[in-house]
């Protein structure tokens, strides 16, 4: 009995007991000093006049914001400048993406050229924007927006497409019952696609004949918009920027600031991509290659349905972090003057001194915005990801 | 003729000649079609690119004009306008007769990293002077140590600038976020549910955001957070925000080295009887730090690079100050130059960094590591 007990640790030795000592440390700790920061915050919001609360943005916000995708007056309230900045925010993110996926794979797979010339240009490229901190290339690119031509020498590299002192001009499409419509052919279009592709391949795993799908998929792509907008009462008008006076009329304008951030996102970002896909693409080891050209397979086929799935699984979760990074940079706007989410908070906070819980917003939405960014990688991640048993 | 035959043992290397080395070059630039095309496009490039560029930044360049010759000689840069605001640049607004103190903090930095370059001097000493370094940097630059002026005058933060406040906020959020890191990492891996989860939503909420938020609550909301009449001043808010953010980003890294070590290595340092501390202390942390080095040095890089975002909340850093050098009436109109000089000392930088982490992975990589 008196041997048990002796051999049995004192409590304070205990491992269970000493954990759970520290953690309720931790948690009146934690809590402590979230009451006394609260307590600090109400004195001296009060000794400023101001009262913590979210009824600020009810009121009239009296920010001027040049680009808006929804409707917004300076008289509209603070809720609906913030929505507006958010929405600019957005615009750049998923605009960026979509760019930077582009540029990026393209030089990702240039820097694997047999040429050397071109895949030392792509690298030379690769480290000089990796190397230099993101602001100066914003900067950069800003100023070397301002220096293109006025409205009346806008260069012309494009029939419709308009690049001077005042942004870029390019052509848009109405939003009418036409477009409406061609909207609608479009998404059969693609149902159709879609259920013929599967027959295809259902037919191949049946019979191991492989029937073309891509005439007929071609076919519906093109014919069932066409023939929708023709029915409709307004023809689908495509309207090209044409110079009057001063200033462009028609088409849609994306402002220096749009080009500036967006170029110097997408051109830096690009650079990381390009150095991901590239490692993508050369960890797919050479037997692959040749494994697939044993079965008989198309180069074609081959990056399809051998190497880039298996690159891919390489090349999503650090691509992942790269649109993250991405998005949140984008907040840099407000170095050049760009109006999103997080310029616009700074704005409303000057005006409002409601500084916490403008912050408390802009940080919540940049988390959600981080948090559904990566929730849907991920889904993409685990479709690509290696299926083991 | 015996000569001749031992030669013959030896495999025979083609000699380069001029001949061998052209059509190595053929076959490499123009070897198909779609080669050659490639390379007739980059060359074509590289002449529509490369001739002007070194016409401005080299040929025609003014280096010791007054700003009157190069608004003249409007052709090349006025590389001029560098050399008078070079110091400007390093020391920003700090007093004139004072600059020697960061002057001597910029060379102790140099020091303490070209010593921290070679292996052969990696030992706990090291890490002790750099804790020693940046104390005395500290005091080198404020002028007063526990509020004795002892080096002359107390030089305010708002009179720091340029590149002196760019390698501050840099080593000193490094040199407190590392350690932060590390308790951080600790705290994500272990058993105990209230610690982790404060860890976990600690790194992930800072990861989530962008730094720009966080300095800026550094900045505008910190002061509401602090007791009436305390106040911290505004360079050292900053710090303290840069220094969550990359202990949030190093967290990370450490972790991945954390994770990286078998178990075996856990059990064996328990099986010796060590207690927790004694087990990090001398066994896994040792372990996973060094395997971790390219990645930190590459974290690194990216935090030294997002330096550069203070200028959102009026901090004179390298680029800000070179920024606000254009400004002066006298050198009106010479953007550019200052843009590609910023480029050029980031790009040094950062380019040597990520050099030296490339060196560095090649000989920790457990290929060659005997």
């Amino acid at each position: 009995m008196s041997a048990a007990s002796a051999a049995a640790p004192a409590w304070w030795n205990d491992r269970d007991v000493r954990a759970l000592i520290l953690q309720g440390a931790l948690l009146v700790f934690v809590v402590a000093l979230g009451f006394f920061l609260f307590s600090n915050v109400q004195t001296n919001m009060a000794a400023r006049g101001l009262q913590l609360g979210f009824g600020f943005l009810e009121r009239a916000a009296g920010i001027p914001i040049g680009e808006h995708l929804i409707a917004y007056t300076p008289a509209d309230s603070y809720a609906r400048a913030l929505s507006v900045g958010l929405l600019n925010t957005l615009r750049v993110a998923v605009i960026g993406c979509l760019l930077t996926t582009l540029l990026g794979v393209t030089l990702g797979v240039l820097r694997l050229s047999g040429n050397p010339l071109l895949s030392g240009l792509v690298g030379g490229y690769i480290e000089l924007v990796r190397n230099t901190p993101v602001v100066l290339q914003l900067v950069f690119w800003l100023v070397v927006f301002q220096q293109l031509p006025g409205v009346r020498e806008a260069l012309n590299p494009l029939p419709g497409v308009y690049l001077s002192q005042r942004g870029l001009k390019i052509p848009s499409i109405d939003w009418n019952s036409g477009l409406q419509l061609a909207l609608v052919g479009l998404a059969v279009a693609l149902a159709a696609c879609w259920l013929t592709v599967r027959r295809a391949r259902a037919h191949q795993a049946r019979t191991g004949e492989i029937k073309r799908v891509w005439p007929i998929c071609a076919g519906y792509l093109v014919l069932l918009p066409w023939a929708l907008s023709a029915l409709a009462a307004e023809p689908v008008n495509v309207s090209m920027p044409v110079l009057m006076g001063f200033n462009f009329q028609g088409g849609s304008e994306l402002s220096p600031e749009f080009a500036a951030l967006t170029t110097g996102l997408v051109v830096y970002t690009a650079a990381f991509v390009a150095e991901i896909v590239r490692s993508g693409i050369q960890s797919v080891g050479k037997g692959q290659w040749e494994a697939a050209r044993a079965l008989g397979l198309s180069d074609g086929r081959i990056m399809r349905l051998v190497i880039l799935p298996q690159a891919l699984r390489v090349i999503v979760p650090p691509l992942t972090s790269q649109y993250l990074n991405l998005t949140k940079n984008s907040s840099l706007a407000i170095v050049i003057g760009y109006q999103d989410l997080f310029s616009v908070s700074n704005t409303s906070i000057n005006q409002t001194g409601q500084a916490i819980e403008v912050i408390f917003i802009m940080m919540t939405v940049y988390l959600a915005l981080s948090l559904l960014t990566s929730a849907g990688m991920n889904w993409y991640n685990a479709r690509v990801a290696l299926k083991e048993r | 003729m015996a000569d001749a035959a031992l030669t013959v043992d030896a495999p025979e290397r083609p000699r380069l000649t001029l001949a061998r080395l052209a059509a190595r070059a053929r076959e490499r630039f123009f070897g198909t079609k779609l080669d050659a095309a490639i390379t007739l496009l980059c060359l074509v490039a590289l002449y529509f690119a490369v001739p002007p560029l070194a016409n401005w930044a080299f040929i025609e360049a003014n280096w010791t004009a007054t700003a009157a010759q190069c608004r003249e000689a409007r052709q090349g840069a006025c590389w001029a306008f560098i050399g008078e605001k070079f110091w400007f640049a390093v020391f920003g607004l700090y007093p004139y007769e004072l600059r020697w103190r960061p002057a001597t903090m910029l060379s102790l930095f140099a020091i303490m990293v070209g010593i921290s370059l070679f292996r052969r001097f990696w030992s706990k000493t090291l890490v002790w002077a750099w804790v020693a370094a940046s104390v005395v940097m500290f005091v080198l630059m404020d002028g007063t140590l526990f509020g004795l002026e002892i080096f002359g005058a107390h030089v305010p933060t708002r009179l720091w600038g340029g590149l002196t406040v760019t390698v501050f906020i840099a080593v000193f959020g490094l040199a407190t976020g590392y350690p932060l890191a590390i308790l951080l990492a600790l705290g994500r891996r272990s058993h105990m549910p209230v610690v982790k989860w404060f860890c976990v939503a600690l790194i992930e909420c800072v990861r989530g955001v962008p730094l720009v938020t966080i300095i800026f609550m550094a900045a505008i909301m910190l002061p509401l957070f602090l007791p009436a009449g305390m106040t911290i001043d505004r360079l050292f808010r900053i710090q303290f925000a840069y220094t969550i953010f990359s202990a949030a980003y190093l967290a990370e890294v450490v972790r991945g080295g954390l994770q990286g070590l078998s178990r075996g290595q856990y059990e064996a340092a328990e099986s010796l009887g060590l207690n927790y501390a004694q087990k990090m202390r001398l066994v896994i942390l040792p372990q996973a730090l060094k395997m971790t080095i390219p990645a930190q040095v590459n974290t690194f890089i990216g935090l030294f690079k997002d330096t550069t975002l203070v200028v959102i909340v009026g901090i004179f850093d390298f680029f800000t100050t070179l920024r606000a050098a254009l400004g002066d009436p006298n050198w009106m109109g010479f953007p550019n130059e200052a843009y590609v000089f910023a480029a050029f000392v980031y790009f040094v930088l950062c380019f040597g960094m990520s050099k030296y982490s490339q060196r560095l992975e090649r000989v920790l990589s457990p290929e060659t590591r005997r």
